[in-house]
């Protein structure tokens, strides 16, 4: 994440911060829809295990994508303690399935620093950089880009599975 | 937009709405069911399509539509009997002037070949009255008369010295609503040459009824000395949507005197107002006019208003609705859950449960539409096949108010279609072959809808040869479809015609004249969730029976468990469940199984274990079976583990979120607020053939195969 001038650095994001796997990640707030408890998923057949499947959001058949499992760090073991995050990004809405959520948070441009490189090229994909406040490491989470890597997903869902 | 451009649309969107009517009033005319107010109509929507031709400019379309105009004219004004002959030549006329707009609207111009019909109908305007039932075939030869006929057609009115205009002008509502003012009308008519101006309050209700918004004068207004009825008519042009216009000629004969004898004709128009007053002074007007029907048909115009609302809207609506529906579902299972004794609570519920079904059939309507836009492109398509092939075709219609979803009506289109087509060409027999055959010479094709049983029934039946089974068998044997030593029945030979390869049509867009794909059109109504069946009977006909859904955003569906998971069957695609035998099973192959249904072997696959579900039970004991069918591979046998129920699911669709999933068609949200995926069986069977699934070990393992 560079910073190009001035006027840009000074530019303050809303960020809402949650957690999973004992990290703390923050997404923008404009692309929160919603927050809402753990619902059981119905499975779907042919995805990665990260997909934990599609629940009624009032209608909406919406995916829920398990964070924890994203990141390769294995299922989330969800309890009604857990929570959905309703994203919305570009023509996408998914569920985002996280231990909690827990703060929102004011970033300005200059606090957030970019991804260190030692960091695997997949996961630069989604994360717009890490933020640094009172001690806090925060990575920011590019909910276009997150939602996006499911673009074509029927394809790659099936070679997965396969 | 640019906004002329806007109004183009809505000048060729008023046309498609004209050019239906006209079609409509034609047919009236040709079944001698018209009245003097549908010849009218006819009329009316030629100049409509006419005149706003000219202020586009399109010159070619105006040029045909005044052509035809003045023939219409002649027919309405008595002078020229619509006799079948004169009605068939309309009829192309009709077919020619859609073209014509169709050409305007893609720009192409000039690319309609009307020479012949225009010749036909300057040879109707042409002619005296009494021979204009000339036999049409004789007309046929009649292109070299075209262009003498046109300029006699143009000058006609000149003829008579100085004719009377009798102008009968009723506005509607929505002429004032447009701001338009018939005070400003009449006095342009009173420019055109002397007037008589007589109003006509006799719809004219008590003051107590009276509805401020709602048109109640009419006015009848004589015109002396104009030569040219073109002149008055360009006075009405911009409001002839909007108004009773009736503009009759009368040769030079004294008009006043008989003014009151068509009077008594008049009070039954004020039937059912309650305050009659005396009937105003009447022009004599033609005796052929029938005020009472001219009435209804105002009032029904003014209750029949319609608004075009973005389809975008009306969906969310209905999304909306579904919602309220299966949350209403939801709450009243837990209310009903959690309070014993709350009897008082179950009737609300009740209640609102009923209001709610209401309110879904009233917002599910809104998508519907009677399937006439669909069946009045037919009657067009008979008559040009017909030509084609030389037959003489009489096109029945039954039930075209039946109302279907929007959507379905849009893909009806092509397979009825082919269906249509495919009963003139191949159904019914030539002329001599049916009059050798003791029956009339013209052939009939009855089409017709009807609701039956939470769906639509739509049926094309011929009268022609039937399906001649010998000749069906050999040449599905010369394909390789079946084996020379297969035995089937009768309708098993008659569905042999749907089968893929059967039809000798190349591509799908090939069906001019022989080998219509009945594949693809069996294709295309298995999309829709429909099925289709024929019937034939060796001499006397054919009959194809299709039924569709009554929309696309619900489905028919078995609800099944496997596992842990709800899934639903699309009933379309189901022919039986059944309970089988482990003698019944055979191991196929390294890893396939097959079923023994009655003789015949399917392949058998475990949905549990296509789509890898939690928890599903791979015991064939525990196992039910339903046989499907499916447009790819024929039929197949899926195991899953029970079956719920049947019930009606709403279609939601997840693609756009996920992306498509094979096996998979949507999802739907039951009773329970939980989502379920619907099953594509296409998909599934794509799924086995590649072996990505379907590896049914464990049911060997259950067989101890």
């Amino acid at each position: 994440m560079s910073s190009n001038d001035n006027d840009t650095a000074q530019e303050r994001r809303q960020y809402i911060t949650f957690l999973a796997t004992g990290q703390e990640f923050a997404a923008d707030i404009m692309t929160i829809r919603e927050i809402r408890g753990w619902t059981d998923t119905t499975a779907l057949p042919h995805v990665p295990d990260y997909v934990r499947g599609v629940i009624n959001l009032r209608g909406m058949v919406l995916p829920v994508i398990d964070l924890k499992a994203r990141l390769g760090l294995g299922l989330t073991e969800a309890t009604a303690k857990h929570v959905i995050i309703v994203v919305n990004s570009g023509e996408r809405t998914i569920g985002l399935l996280v231990d909690a959520v827990s703060d929102i948070l004011t970033v300005s441009r200059n606090e957030i620093q970019s991804v260190p490189d030692v960091m695997r090229e997949s996961q630069n994909d989604y994360v717009e950089g890490i933020a640094v406040l009172d001690g806090r490491m925060v990575t920011l989470l590019g909910m276009t880009k997150l939602t996006s890597s499911f673009s074509g997903a029927g394809d790659m869902f099936v070679e997965n599975a396969a | 937009m640019d906004p002329m451009e806007a109004i183009k649309q809505t000048y060729f969107q008023e046309c498609d709405e004209l050019l239906l009517a006209m079609e409509e009033g034609l047919i009236a005319m040709e079944t001698g069911e018209a009245d003097s107010e549908t010849i009218n109509a006819v009329f009316r929507a030629v100049h409509s399509i006419k005149g706003g031709g000219g202020a586009f400019g399109f010159e070619i379309l105006v040029g045909f539509s005044h052509v035809f105009e003045t023939a219409m004219d002649l027919v309405r004004s008595g002078k020229l009997d619509p006799t079948p002959d004169v009605v068939k030549v309309l009829l192309r006329a009709g077919d020619k002037l859609s073209d014509h707009v169709a050409a305007a609207r893609n720009g192409t111009g000039a690319a309609v070949d009307d020479a012949e019909v225009k010749a036909e109908l300057a040879k109707l305007t042409g002619e005296e009255p009494e021979d204009a039932g000339a036999p049409a075939p004789a007309e046929f030869e009649g292109l070299a008369f075209a262009p003498v006929m046109i300029d006699i057609g143009d000058e006609e009115p000149v003829a008579p010295p100085c004719p009377v205009w009798h102008v009968r002008f009723g506005p509607h509502a929505a002429l004032y609503a447009k701001a338009n003012e018939p005070y400003l009308l009449i006095r342009e008519l009173g420019m055109l040459g002397p007037i008589e101006v007589t109003a006509d309050l006799s719809k004219l209700p008590e003051l107590s009824a009276l509805e401020p918004e709602q048109a109640y004068f009419s006015w009848d207004v004589v015109v002396r000395d104009c030569p040219d009825r073109t002149k008055v008519e360009e006075v009405f042009e911009f409001v002839s949507g909007d108004c009773d216009l009736e503009i009759t000629e009368e040769t030079p004969e004294p008009a006043a005197a008989p003014a009151m004898i068509s009077a008594p004709g008049l009070p039954s128009l004020d039937d059912d107002e309650p305050a009659a007053m005396p009937a105003a002074e009447a022009q004599p007007e033609e005796k052929k006019v029938a005020t009472p029907t001219e009435t209804k048909a105002t009032t029904v115009d003014v209750i029949k208003q319609t608004i075009r609302v973005d389809l975008d809207k009306v969906d969310r609506l209905v999304n909306l609705v579904g919602e309220l529906v299966i949350t209403q579902a939801m709450l009243s299972q837990r209310i009903l859950d959690s309070v014993q004794q709350g009897q008082t609570v179950s009737a609300g519920l009740g209640e609102l449960e009923h209001l709610l079904r209401e309110l879904q059939e009233a917002v599910m309507a809104i998508r519907t539409q009677p399937v006439k836009s669909v069946f009045q492109r037919m009657p067009r398509l008979v008559r040009e096949t017909a030509a084609q092939t030389g037959k003489e075709v009489r096109l029945e219609i039954e039930g075209e108010a039946t109302e279907v979803d929007k959507t379905v009506i849009e893909r009806l289109g092509e397979p009825l279609t082919h269906m249509i087509r495919n009963a003139v060409d191949h159904g019914l027999e030539t002329p001599e072959e049916r009059v050798a055959a003791g029956k009339p010479a013209e052939g009939t094709v009855k089409l017709s809808a009807e609701h039956r049983g939470g769906r639509i029934v739509i049926e094309v039946a011929d009268d022609g040869r039937g399906i001649n089974r010998t000749k069906v068998r050999q040449k599905a044997i010369e394909r390789g479809l079946i084996t020379p030593n297969s035995n089937l029945s009768d309708e098993e030979i008659d569905n042999l015609i749907f089968l893929p390869g059967f039809s000798t049509a190349t591509t799908v867009s090939n069906i001019s004249g022989r080998g219509v794909g009945l594949d693809v059109v069996r294709r295309n109504i298995m999309d829709l969730g429909g099925r289709i069946t024929i019937g034939s009977n060796t001499g006397k006909g054919s009959k194809f029976s299709l039924t569709l859904p009554l929309t696309l955003a619900v489905l028919d569906g078995m609800i099944v468990a496997v596992g842990e998971q709800t899934f639903v069957l699309p009933l379309s695609h189901i022919i039986e469940s059944l309970l089988p035998k482990s003698s019944d099973v055979k191991a196929f192959g390294s890893n396939g199984m097959l079923l023994n249904v009655r003789g015949v072997y399917v392949p058998l696959v475990s949905v549990g274990r296509l789509l890898r579900v939690p928890g599903a039970s791979y015991d064939l004991q525990n196992s039910v079976v339903i046989l499907v069918e499916s447009e790819g591979v024929g039929r197949m046998a899926l195991a899953v583990d029970a079956i719920v129920g049947q019930r009606q699911v709403v279609i939601k669709s997840f693609e756009s979120n996920i992306g498509h999933i094979d096996g998979i068609a949507a999802a739907t949200i039951l009773g329970d607020g939980r989502v379920a995926l619907i099953l594509d069986i296409d998909g599934l069977v794509a799924g086995c053939r590649e072996g990505t699934g379907g590896r049914p070990t464990e049911y060997q393992q259950a067989l101890g195969a």
